[in-house]
This record gives C-alpha cells, sequence and structure tokens, in this order.
C-alpha cells in the first residue's frame, strides 16, 4: 500500500486506451467498472480530440457482480464488433476487471467475433501508463506480423538499388508530449535526406498499415517508453535494425542523422543536412547571462535525458539536479546524472521531487505539470519538457521538441521564463525600485513563474525549517537587498553555512563570508 | 435494452423508460473534489488502486492545491496476494497521514471498485483507527466506488457516514437542516432569506467544518439543497428527523416553492414567503431575461450524469422557454423528486440508467440545440456540429438561488451566444 497525491502517470490501461485511440481502424473492449470510463476525458479534453476514443467499456456495477460480469463481457465483444467493424480488438481489463477474474480475452476468443482478437494482460498492481501502451502496441504488431517472421537463419534480402532507403517511425502516441508536430519534423527532416517514410506507429497507422512494417530497411525508436519493446522484437525476428537516438536537441539531431546516414548505408554529407538558429542564438553575447543558471531536471527518461544534455551543452546551463519518474529508464538516467556529478532521483513521489526542488533552489525547473506546480509555489521559472502536461501543453501552433525546428523551439521555451540579462542586473542595482521589486513580476512574464504564489492554506510542505539558527535583523535587512530570484539560495546556503561552523545568529559579516564560501 | 417499468399516474406523470448498457458517468469517488474543499478539516483517503488516483487529479483538472485534503493509499500486488496484512499497511499509511497533517479533525477511509471487491472492510478499520488516535480526530469510512455509486452518489455516501456522529437535538426545539454541499455565498443567501422569514434555527450539512455537527432528532425538519442525497436523508428519518416535500432551489419557481415548503412548517402561508422575497424575486426576474432570449424556444437533451437533471430540466422549460426533447438521469429516486416529476408532467419522458452509445445515435437523429453531458463526451458531440455543457460545472458553480439565476440559465446560454459570435469556419 503506497499513500499518493498526484500521480505522474495512470494505470496501465490507460496506457493501452493511448494506443487505441492513437491508431485507426483498431476498437478496444475494456472490462471495468463504471467510473472508468473518465479516461475519455484525458483525450477529448486534454488534446481537444474530436472524436471519443475508439473504446467500449462494460461498466459493470456490484448488482453484476458474480452473476452477470461475463455475460456482459461477451455482450460488450459482439455490440462493439458489429457497431465499430474494427480490423482488430483488443481486449484487456483495468484494475478491478483483473480482480473478478472473468479472462475477458479468453471470452472473446470463444465468442465467434468478426474480427480478430488481440488480449493484453495490463498487470494493474505492479506496472503503469507507459508500460501498459508499450505492452499494448508489442502485443499489437507481434499478433499482426507473427505469420510473417522468417525462418531462422533466413538473411533479410538487400534493398534493390532502385528502391528508396525506408524506415519506420515507431512510438508516438495520442497524450505523448508534442507527438503530433514530432512525427512531421522527424518525416520533413528523414525525407530531405532521401529517406522515405514506410510506417508511423501507433500515432494514425491501421492495423493493415502495421502488417507493413517489415517491409523498411531500419525502424526509428522515437519513444523509447512505448515502442522499445516492440522495435527490439523486430531487431530480432526481422532483424531490421533500430535507431535509437531520438533527436532532441542540437547535438542529438545530429547524431540521429549521423545513425540514419550509418544505418542505411546513404551517401550523404551529414552537415548539410538541414539547420537551426540554436547554435547561433545561444552563442550571441545576448545569451551570456545563461551561462551557469541552475537548473533542475525531472521528466519521463527519454525527455530528461535529452534536456540534460541540450541545458548543459548547447545553452550553457549548470544541471544541479536530475531525476525521472520513469524506472523503466532508471539505469540510463543514473549513469547519465553521474557523469554530471549528481545523483539521479528516481521517484514517483511528487512530493520527494518538490523536496529536491525546494533544497536545491534552482533558477530555472524543467519539468512535468507536477513540476509547474511545484515551481509556482516556490517562485521559480519553469518550462514544460515532458508528460504529464497540460491542456496548455498541447498548443494550437506549430511546435515540435524534436529536429533542428524542436532545438528552436526549447531554446525559445527555455529561455522565456526567465529574467533576462538587463532586467537582472536592474533589478540588482535598483532593488527599492517601486516598480522593479519583489512583488513585481518581470514584465515580460504574465504570471507565470514570478513573485513567489501561494496558491492554497494548507500546511506548507516543510514546516521544520532549519532552526537552530537566528538571523540578526541587519543581516535579514541585507538578505532583502539581495534580488528575490537568488535570495531563497543565498538564505538556505547561509544558514548551511552558520550550521558548519557552529554559529547561532547570523549577521551581516556571516552572510558575506557564505557569500565568498559558496563562490569558491 | 430498453423497458418502461413506470408509467404510474400516467395522466400528469413523466414516463420513465429504464436503460442497461454502457455508462459514461463518473465514480462516487469524484465527489471528493469538491467535498475536500467545503469541509475544511477533512481529509478523504481512497484505498483504491493507481487509476482512483488518475481520476481524481484528471477530474479535478488543474492541480491548484500543492497538498490537497485528499490522497489514495494505492493497493499493490503484496496487499491483493495476501503478503501484507492490509490492514495493517492500512494502520501504517494512516499514521504516516496523520503525522504529516496533524490540522485534519476528520479523516474519511474512502472505498473504491477495487477495496470492495477484494471485501476490505473500511468500516471495521475506521473503528478500529478511531480507537487508536481516539480524542484526536473523527473517523469514519464511506464509499465511493464505481460499483456502487455514481458521481454525485458519492457525496451521499459520505454525509450518509456522518448521520451517526451528529448529536442528538433536545425534543422540543424545531430546527431546520438544509442537506447537500452548496457554495458559501449560497448558504449566505439563504440564511438571510430564512432570517427575513424569522427562520434562524438553521443548519446546514455538511458544513465548513466537520467538528461542528448539526444536532438531529424528531424536532428536525430536513430540507434537500441537492437531489442526490437519498440514503443521507433515509439516515436522518430514522433519527426521527422529517423530511420537507419540495422542488429543488434552482430557478425563481423552485427556489421559491423551496423556502414556501420550509417555510410551512413554521406556519409561514405561501403568499406571505413571495411577500417576504419579493425583492430579490423581482430582481431575478429582471436579472434572467437577457439569458431567456437566447435559450428560448431551443431544443435540450439531457444525457445522464450528475442527477440534477430533472429540476435544471424543469427550470430551462417553465422559466427559460426551452423545449426537452429527453432528461436522462443515472439514478431516479421517486420520493426525493416526486415533486420535481409533478411539474414536469406526462409531456417530458425520462431515462433512467444508460446505454451510451443508443443515447448518442438519439442526440444524432434529434440533432438538439443544446446537449447537456460529461466531459468526455462533450467535444467529440462539438465536433459532430453540437452545442453542448458539460454537468460537472453546474456542480461546482453556485447555482441555487434568487441572485444566482442568472448565472444558471448563462451557463446554458452561452454556447449558443458563443455559436452565434464566432466567424471561424463552420463547427461541424
Amino acid at each position: 500500500m503506497e499513500l499518493t497525491l498526484w500521480t505522474y502517470e495512470g494505470p496501465p490501461h490507460v496506457g493501452a486506451i493511448r494506443v487505441a485511440a492513437s491508431m485507426r481502424e483498431v476498437h478496444l473492449v475494456l472490462h471495468a467498472p463504471q467510473g472508468d470510463t473518465y479516461a475519455d476525458l484525458l483525450f477529448t479534453m486534454i488534446e481537444r480530440e474530436g472524436r471519443r476514443p475508439p473504446v467500449t467499456w462494460t461498466t459493470f456495477q456490484a448488482r453484476d457482480l458474480g452473476s452477470s460480469t461475463a455475460e456482459m463481457v461477451i455482450e460488450t465483444l459482439q455490440g462493439a464488433c458489429e457497431r465499430y467493424q474494427p480490423q482488430v480488438l483488443l481486449v484487456a481489463e483495468s484494475c478491478t476487471g483483473e480482480l473478478i477474474q472473468d479472462q475477458p480475452g479468453a471470452l472473446a476468443k470463444g465468442a465467434g467475433l468478426s474480427a480478430p482478437v488481440i488480449p493484453i494482460e495490463m498487470a494493474a498492481y505492479t506496472r503503469k501508463e507507459n508500460w501498459g501502451a508499450s505492452e499494448t502496441f508489442y502485443q499489437l504488431v507481434r499478433g499482426l506480423l507473427a505469420g510473417q517472421v522468417p525462418k531462422p537463419g533466413e538473411e533479410r534480402a538487400p534493398r534493390s538499388p532502385d528502391q528508396a532507403p525506408s524506415v519506420n517511425i515507431l512510438g508516438p502516441t495520442k497524450l505523448g508530449f508534442r507527438c503530433r508536430d514530432d512525427v512531421v519534423e522527424v518525416r520533413r527532416l528523414l525525407e530531405s535526406m532521401g529517406v522515405r517514410v514506410n510506417v508511423v506507429a501507433p500515432l494514425d497507422a491501421t492495423p493493415r498499415d502495421l502488417l507493413r512494417i517489415p517491409e523498411a530497411d531500419a525502424n526509428i525508436n522515437l519513444a523509447p517508453e512505448v515502442s522499445d519493446l516492440t522495435c527490439e522484437w523486430l531487431r530480432r525476428q526481422f532483424k531490421q535494425p533500430t535507431i535509437s537516438t531520438v533527436p532532441l536537441g542540437w547535438g542529438a539531431t545530429r547524431d540521429f542523422i549521423a545513425e540514419v546516414i550509418e544505418t542505411l548505408g546513404l551517401d550523404i554529407d551529414a552537415d548539410t543536412v538541414g539547420e537551426s538558429r540554436l547554435p547561433w542564438y545561444s552563442r550571441s553575447v545576448d545569451s551570456t547571462y545563461l551561462t551557469g543558471k541552475r537548473v533542475f531536471i525531472f521528466a519521463d527518461g527519454t525527455h530528461a535525458l535529452a534536456a540534460a544534455r541540450m541545458a548543459r551543452d548547447e545553452m550553457g546551463f549548470e544541471v544541479v539536479g536530475l531525476g525521472t519518474y520513469s524506472r523503466e529508464r532508471a539505469r540510463d538516467v543514473r549513469a547519465l546524472a553521474s557523469e554530471y556529478g549528481l545523483e539521479a532521483l528516481i521517484t514517483d513521489d511528487y512530493l520527494a521531487v518538490e523536496r529536491a526542488v525546494t533544497e536545491l533552489q534552482p533558477e530555472l525547473v524543467l519539468g512535468t505539470q507536477m513540476e509547474r506546480h511545484i515551481a509556482k509555489r516556490l517562485g521559480i521559472p519553469c518550462a514544460v519538457i515532458s508528460t504529464p502536461a497540460h491542456v496548455q501543453d498541447y498548443p494550437a501552433r506549430y511546435s515540435p521538441q524534436m529536429g533542428f525546428e524542436g532545438s528552436n523551439v526549447i531554446f525559445d521555451t527555455w529561455v522565456h521564463p526567465l529574467i533576462m540579462g538587463l532586467e537582472e542586473h536592474l533589478l540588482t542595482m535598483f532593488r527599492d525600485d517601486f516598480e522593479f521589486n519583489d512583488d513585481a513580476v518581470p514584465s515580460h512574464l504574465g504570471g507565470e513563474g514570478g513573485g513567489a504564489q501561494q496558491t492554497d492554506n494548507v500546511t506548507p510542505m516543510n514546516p521544520a525549517e532549519p532552526g537552530a539558527v537566528a538571523w540578526a535583523v541587519s543581516a535579514e535587512k541585507e538578505l532583502r537587498k539581495i534580488p528575490f530570484f537568488v535570495r531563497g539560495k543565498a538564505r538556505r546556503n547561509t544558514e548551511h553555512f552558520a550550521q558548519e561552523q557552529g554559529l547561532s545568529v547570523i549577521d551581516v559579516e556571516t552572510l558575506y563570508e557564505a557569500k565568498a564560501h559558496f563562490s569558491r | 435494452m430498453s423497458q418502461v417499468i413506470a408509467r404510474a399516474d400516467a395522466d400528469s406523470m413523466p414516463s420513465v423508460t429504464t436503460e442497461r448498457g454502457e455508462r459514461a458517468v463518473f465514480c462516487g469517488l469524484t465527489s471528493i473534489i469538491w467535498l475536500h474543499r467545503r469541509i475544511q478539516d477533512a481529509f478523504f483517503l481512497v484505498v483504491g488502486s493507481r487509476t482512483c488516483a488518475h481520476l481524481l487529479q484528471s477530474a479535478a483538472g488543474v492541480m491548484i492545491f500543492a497538498e490537497p485534503r485528499f490522497a489514495t493509499a494505492i493497493l499493490g500486488e503484496r496487499d491483493l496476494a495476501g503478503m501484507a496484512d492490509c490492514h495493517e499497511e492500512l494502520d501504517r499509511v494512516v499514521s504516516e497521514l496523520l503525522e504529516r497533517r496533524p490540522d485534519i479533525r476528520r479523516l474519511f477511509l474512502v472505498g473504491s471498485c477495487p477495496s470492495e471487491v477484494i471485501k476490505l472492510d473500511l468500516a471495521n478499520a475506521a473503528t478500529r483507527l478511531q480507537g487508536v488516535h481516539e480524542n484526536r480526530l473523527r473517523i469514519s469510512a464511506f464509499s465511493g466506488s464505481g460499483i456502487e455509486t455514481t458521481f454525485t452518489q458519492g457525496e451521499d455516501q459520505c454525509l450518509a457516514s456522518m448521520v451517526p456522529d451528529l448529536p442528538a437535538a433536545p425534543e422540543e426545539s424545531q430546527r431546520l437542516m438544509v442537506v447537500g454541499t452548496i457554495a458559501d455565498i449560497i448558504e449566505d443567501q439563504f440564511r438571510r432569506h430564512f432570517a427575513q422569514l424569522g427562520i434562524t434555527d438553521v443548519d446546514f450539512f455538511p458544513a465548513a467544518r466537520a467538528d461542528n455537527l448539526p444536532s438531529v432528532g424528531p424536532g428536525t425538519r430536513v430540507i434537500l439543497a441537492q437531489p442526490y442525497v437519498s440514503d443521507t436523508v433515509s439516515a436522518l428519518v430514522k433519527r426521527g428527523a422529517k423530511l420537507i416535500s419540495a422542488p429543488y432551489p434552482l430557478g425563481i419557481e423552485g427556489t421559491l416553492a423551496w423556502f414556501q415548503a420550509a417555510a410551512a412548517e413554521w406556519g409561514h402561508s405561501p403568499e406571505s414567503v413571495q411577500e417576504a422575497l419579493a425583492i430579490p424575486i423581482a430582481r431575478a426576474q429582471k436579472s434572467l431575461a437577457k439569458a431567456r432570449e437566447s435559450l428560448q424556444g431551443r431544443t435540450l437533451h439531457f444525457l445522464p450524469d450528475s442527477q440534477l437533471e430533472l429540476p435544471l430540466a424543469r427550470f430551462l422549460r417553465d422559466e427559460c422557454g426551452m423545449s426537452l426533447i429527453e432528461v436522462a438521469t443515472p439514478f431516479l429516486d421517486q420520493t426525493l423528486m416526486a415533486e420535481e416529476l409533478k411539474r414536469l408532467g406526462s409531456e417530458v419522458s425520462i431515462v433512467e440508467g444508460s446505454d451510451l452509445d443508443s443515447a448518442l445515435a438519439r442526440v444524432r437523429a434529434s440533432r438538439p440545440d443544446l446537449t447537456v453531458c460529461g466531459m468526455g463526451i462533450a467535444n467529440p458531440l462539438e465536433a459532430e456540429g453540437l452545442r453542448t455543457k458539460w454537468s460537472i460545472e453546474l456542480i461546482f458553480t453556485p447555482i441555487q438561488g434568487f441572485d444566482q439565476v442568472a448565472d444558471l440559465a448563462g451557463l446554458f446560454a452561452r454556447p449558443l451566444t458563443r455559436e452565434r459570435q464566432l466567424e471561424v469556419g463552420s463547427w461541424s
């Protein structure tokens, strides 16, 4: 039993819905109690979908238990098949469905349905949403392609010279972070290299499209949380190589291009493919103030890894915290964190992340909707880089994260919440300015990430601050002269310093001693 | 899957059809979203699955509260396999929680589908935990599971679980108890109106603080601010309270009749109530005119969701001139809806329960000007060129009483106004 306030991922059957809702001509029957249909609104409200997810729910109630739930499953399956006539019918259970052990997969196999059935075991009490999406996609691909698997030892026929090299883009789904635009951007990039995109899946694919997956020369593992398992199976069974660099960021996009060239044996110069404004924007003097900005990163595995590299190598930030809620990616994130001299934060406890942010007092938080919320409370600027995301992170405009255009978008997205260079200097110099003060929000910020906003009257997270050290009035006054966006860090550092030195009172001298100590 | 079950008093009552099939409704856990704002010293601990936690945060939409006064104790495989004693685990989680939140005065253990199916006895657990934490806070249990409750019925179960804790009222004193969560501003307005009628012995249940419970006894007169509190009413009646039959305080007519029904218990005539409330009534009539222009003559279909459908339908037809195509409700309590059924009359067709696909087929066939529905369905209907109003907003917005009449009508008028105003391509 685990105490949870907010969750980063939904249950595994929500992952199954994401795959079904991404595709066409697929229908999912979920054996689930009344109320589980709330999941529909994730798609129709957060992503503003104009159609209901292709899901029919049994929505059983207490009066059905023990007598008729198995009949309900069969009726629901038959009704869904008749009404929607899918190319493939997926069958799964939510957490409560799993407990009543009707085995809808087996029922479906015996129900004489007109559509082929692929049952999916969801493991609701051990797994989560991304696992559910990955498992569903894998079972779907495996189920459809099982008949096409070449015999052991059979070699893949080489591509005929008159055929363009081709790839599949695997992994993008509904409710993924900017998947809609990333697919467009990556496709554009590949086509500019003379590479044909054979199948994109799950997003907008039909089961018939999946049958054509083996025709491509390689698979692009675009959303490893969803497509890792499938790519690995295709590599083993169909000898299709996996292109595993995710083109998130300028450097990663260049690595991606190099990997595509290498994997497909293309005869083109990587340096001639595409161009990005990020390198110049980052090198221009205006960006000097970005140097060493302390950033905290928490996201799904893929976006956390990519953001860390971008933050350090392409923006010139200092990464002071790095973590993920994707336990499946824990090893990769730990490895990168240790390369950065950090200990990775692997957790799905929102409060643990909040404690880390509070402790580190970064100048910028890159995270999910949860971290946006944490940052808002602490008055720290924030940009959202990963799911779970809010409706406003499914924007109307074209806003990819991947490829060169994606790196342009990310540059803007990360810089906008910050207080710009000259403004920062002015704030420091004229701190009692009646317009430029703690309560005035930076001119370019419409409230987001401005002065600390307390939105609730609940008990603060960490009521017990280090209490042993007292602030002299003069030191407290001096502290007020430090700009508000670094004051939290200064206060904390000074208190740590005083504790280390065994001081009971902080005076003005202590404040500057601590400043010197920490700027070593 | 439909059959007509009740056609009682066919001349004057609506026909009621029952449907069984897919139900696109929230479960009772959703009630926690407004209950935890209303009862400010309470904490709601759902004992359930990751789905329950995910529902709460998805339905709450934005996470406005850093540390909300609700949480989920997520059952893991160890709990289900019996390797961990669920009750010991629950005790541990509750201790952890109370350590973090010493401000809590009432803890609700909330049952969910998984906890009901594995027959985890939360009432028993509440009694045990009450023994451990004795005077520090009250602990009780109720079910918000989807197999037991639909959406607003979660509030009913919560309130019913508190009824045994209500102190006994002295026999002789007659007091009014208003049952069902309403906004603070409405409570204040209602208190003022009651005071104008000379009725000051008024309690609201639930109150803003769980340690400030109203008393109940044979002198208690219960009137309902919300229609979905069937079990709470039964529990109160068992403790001697008397239910006042009334329509719900939605719209001018509903609100007036509601005050008249309450005041009759204090010996006031309907005319005297109307006279005493003449000023707010006149104000409400004036304020309603604009929204009525948008709504007059437009057709309306209610998909089943909040149990507010009948009183809303009555208001929108009688006071806004809308024409009702179908009024569906997830669950119909004939007693608590008696006054509404009478007013709706035999012209109206009511559907109890749901079979989603056939209901949507009827909506598509009749193409109403406005469809009231759950959040998951609204955008897909809009994409088919149909205007909608999502019903959860009706629960989160102050809509009862005279001074909210225009706001209430405005919620329905806005989608239609927007349709007229926008010049950005076709909706469908």
